[in-house]
């Protein structure tokens, strides 16, 4: 298991929203490569837990946070939000795409909206390599410069992958990325994920437990804010090592 | 950098705002300064308003405002009732409602201007018409002419607002009390009723608080007389109207100094009137 | 209750109520709908009749004289609302964005309260207004006066019509450009102002039809000039104030002047207001 690089290691994170603690001392590695799915009924904070990693947390006023989570050797809170944000994708439980803009232009919308200039041929590359990463690329080829509204809701969602994945990000946050999604679309983003894994580290929240063990190879169990379990996806399925696992999972199954 | 400007620049919008509506009470108090000064208490009270002998009370256009406006909401509230109830209630949907609510849009956009040209060129007339066969002075402008075409400005903004108060009652209590075999002026009475009221009551107020404070319409009609009405054709004055007559026609600062004091209690009642709809309004949600 | 229920009597006589009250409502709101809609049949009647070309391309002239027209009045409403609009859309969008995005901080809640209050004054006190802030020390009546005496009747318009645009804005829009690594102030720039523009828009266009219809601040700010004026720092003739002028004039020809202004400035308003109502709900 240690053999494998880190991205995010996260260090005793405490978080808490006035009196409520949400999250309540995590420390946790996450490897290169890999899709490591974050589970757990829904209140256990993963939702979160994984928006302090690209500092979007901050949103909130009234949150606290103690504790560390370093990327690539590189204390996150040490350093402007932004930074961090452009080396993090995230794709949000509902497809966003931006509605004022075309499929062209949400794809490079992380460089426009930062003011980085492209050529044009520099930017219809990665419009098309972000959008075949993203599977969509054959079926919005023809309409790149239509706005996305006619897009299917998978569609949408997909263009939003596309979209974090045209940053060249390290790492990609999915937080529940299939929750609004129909049967069809959702297998069709799981088979994406899997593909993914080779250019990028995927961190994903899911409240299916079934997803979790279909596409990830890490998978951690979150209750009430604690992390109670985190090893393989095989092993964690198989043979947990705790009973909160285990009931947990059976509990779901059954 | 310019991130930091942003967030300081999202705390002085309001802060701006604050100092805007400041900076306007300021300016109407120390404009009416000397004449809290030399009138004191006693412009409340004084009925006499005579440039020639320097006497100034304020009295006749507090009473004119309220007097005129207080009428206006009489003939307006059920007329604005019954079409709020009409477009709201019995006719929601088709032509006559739609063309309804048409021209209730379009003559809430009419500037008021035109409505006092209007009352001017067409209900004066009338009036004095009635004014001849009920025997008195013919003047046909006067505290009826007034509240007529101030009622008629209001109606279509203070119908407006009743119809979406009784539109809000769902539609599931006016079907559950119909099922219960309640006839639809029971429906109204009881449910329909009961539930808008509030919103009723703040159109009112806001209506109140529209009129009390319009100008132009009101000083073409109101016969610009500066004494108290003694009867309901009576010539008389708003305190809008003067200072859209008097301002811009003296230099002496005092008769200014009055006159924006005089402004000052127009803004207190109309004040008055919108926070009591407002508070209606926020009672109820 | 339970035995009357079913009396044929007290049923019949709760039908004929109802009946009754619904024909005398039906009755008043369809009889004053018609009567207030003769006001506008009437304006359309008599400024039909004056309307021609001519009208818009000539100046006023003295009673009698024929080939009178509204050009001054015209050009000068568009440059006071256009001056006005120059001051209050950028102040509104500003604020009403800032209100929009702290919605619970103290100067807010306080910022709101302000907000209402400027919209309880009576539009004649924003002419005393200007007055003291921009006639006194100009030392004469202005174009600029004016339009800042319309910019604070158009102001809490916009800053309302893009507060809620800017509110209505799924927070998703905001987070999706945030976790892209977008600075907030290019986030609400390029992102949430685009998103909101439609409301922001609405908004703007509104607050231009209610003020190109303002008569009573303009009385002592802008004046009314019988000249085509082009500075702004003169006085200014406008629709409203023509109007005002030829409605309260003795000569039959100004008055039916007056009518033809009139009819041009309810369209003027009505297409406005109406028309982007329409327009932005579909």
């Amino acid at each position: 298991m240690m053999s494998v690089p880190t991205t995010f290691r996260v260090i005793d994170l405490r978080v808490s929203i006035g009196v409520d603690a949400i999250i309540r001392g995590i420390s946790m590695d996450f490897f290169a490569n890999t899709v490591t799915s974050i589970m757990g009924p829904s209140g256990c904070g993963k939702t979160t837990f994984i928006r302090c990693m690209n500092r979007l947390h901050e949103l909130v006023p009234s949150i606290q946070v103690s504790g560390d989570i370093v990327l690539f050797n590189q204390n996150i809170f040490s350093v402007n939000p932004m930074l961090i944000r452009r080396q993090v994708g995230m794709v949000f439980q509902r497809p966003n795409p931006f509605p004022t803009m075309s499929i062209f232009e949400n794809v490079v919308a992380g460089y426009r909206l930062n003011g980085i200039r492209l050529a044009k041929s520099e930017s219809s590359q990665i419009v098309e390599t972000s959008l075949l990463k993203a599977g969509l690329w054959h079926e919005v080829k023809d309409s790149l410069h239509r706005k996305g509204a006619f897009l299917s809701g998978g569609q949408q969602q997909r263009l939003c992958i596309a979209r974090a994945l045209a940053m060249d990000p390290s790492v990609l946050l999915l937080d529940e990325p299939t929750s609004a999604l129909d049967p069809k679309s959702t297998s069709h983003i799981e088979d994406l994920i899997a593909e993914l894994k080779e250019s990028v580290s995927i961190i994903m929240v899911t409240h299916n437990i079934g997803q979790a063990s279909r596409v990830s190879d890490y998978t951690a169990f979150f209750l009430a804010g604690e992390l109670v379990e985190y090893g393989t996806t095989q092993k964690l399925f198989t043979v947990p090592d705790d009973p909160r696992t285990e009931e947990y999972l059976s509990r779901k199954f059954g | 950098m310019t991130d930091r400007w942003f967030k300081i620049g999202l705390l002085v919008a309001p802060a701006f705002l604050i100092t805007l509506v400041g900076g306007m009470a300021f300016t109407l108090m120390w404009g009416a300064s000397s004449s809290f000064q030399q009138a004191g208490w006693g412009f409340y009270t004084q009925l006499t308003w005579d440039p020639v002998h320097h006497v100034y009370g304020g009295g006749v256009f507090i009473l004119g405002s309220v007097v005129t406006t207080l009428l206006a909401l009489c003939l307006a509230i059920p007329v604005a009732l019954a079409i709020g109830l009409f477009t709201g209630y019995y006719f929601t949907t088709g032509p006559i409602a739609v063309m309804s609510q048409w021209v209730l849009d379009l003559l809430a956009s009419v500037p008021s201007v035109i409505f006092g040209f209007w009352g001017l060129m067409v209900m004066v007339p009338a009036v004095r018409n009635i004014e001849m066969w009920l025997g008195v002075a013919p003047y046909g402008v006067g505290l009826f002419s007034g509240s007529v075409v101030l009622a008629t400005m209001m109606i279509p903004l203070t119908a407006s607002l009743i119809r979406e108060s009784v539109a809000t009652v769902s539609a599931e209590l006016k079907e559950g009390a119909l099922a219960l075999g309640a006839t639809p002026l029971e429906v109204v009475r009881h449910i329909v009723w009961p539930i808008s009221l509030p919103g009723i009551g703040s159109a009112i107020m806001l209506g109140f608080g529209r009129a009390i404070g319009e100008t132009m319409a009101v000083t073409m009609v109101v016969g610009n007389a500066n004494h108290l009405p003694t009867h309901l054709f009576d010539p008389t004055n708003t305190i809008a109207s003067l200072i859209a007559s008097e301002f811009g026609e003296t230099s002496d600062p005092v008769v200014v100094a009055h006159l924006i004091h005089l402004g000052l209690i127009l803004l207190a009642l109309s004040l008055a009137a919108g926070m009591l709809g407002r508070y209606i309004i926020r009672k109820q949600s | 209750m339970h035995s009357s229920l079913g009396t044929d009597a007290k049923l019949s006589r709760r039908v004929l109520q109802d009946r009754l009250f619904k024909l005398i409502l039906v009755g008043v709101a369809l009889g004053v709908v018609l009567l207030l809609t003769t006001i506008i049949g009437f304006v359309i009647q008599q400024g039909i009749s004056v309307i021609n070309w001519s009208f818009f391309t000539h100046l006023p002239q003295p009673p009698g004289a024929s080939h009178s027209g509204i050009l001054n009045a015209i050009l000068g409403t568009l440059m006071l609302t256009v001056l006005a609009s120059l001051i209050s859309i950028p102040v509104g969008i500003w604020c009403g964005v800032a209100m929009a995005e702290h919605p619970l901080h103290p100067l807010v809640k306080w910022a709101q309260v302000s907000v209402d209050g400027i919209q309880s004054i009576p539009s004649i006190l924003f002419g005393i207004m200007a007055y003291l802030w921009v006639v006194v020390p100009m030392g004469q009546f202005s174009a600029v006066s004016g339009a800042v005496a319309l910019s604070m009747i158009m102001l809490p318009i916009v800053i309302r019509a893009v507060e809620e645009a800017v509110r209505r804005v799924p927070t998703t829009m905001r987070e999706a450009s945030l976790a892209l690594g977008v600075s907030p102030f290019r986030t609400t720039i390029k992102v949430v102002i685009p998103c909101a523009l439609n409301g922001i828009l609405t908004g703007s266009l509104l607050g231009v039809s209610r003020i190109s219809g303002e008569t009573a601040p303009l009385l002592f700010t802008a004046f009314g000039s019988p000249f085509l004026v082009i500075s702004i720092f003169q006085p200014v003739q406008s629709m409203p104030i023509l109007i005002y002028n030829y409605a309260t004039s003795p000569y039959a020809d100004w008055q039916q002047i007056g009518w033809g202004a009139s009819l041009v400035l309810i369209l003027f308003c009505f297409v406005l207001s109406v028309g982007t109502r329409w327009v932005f709900k579909r």
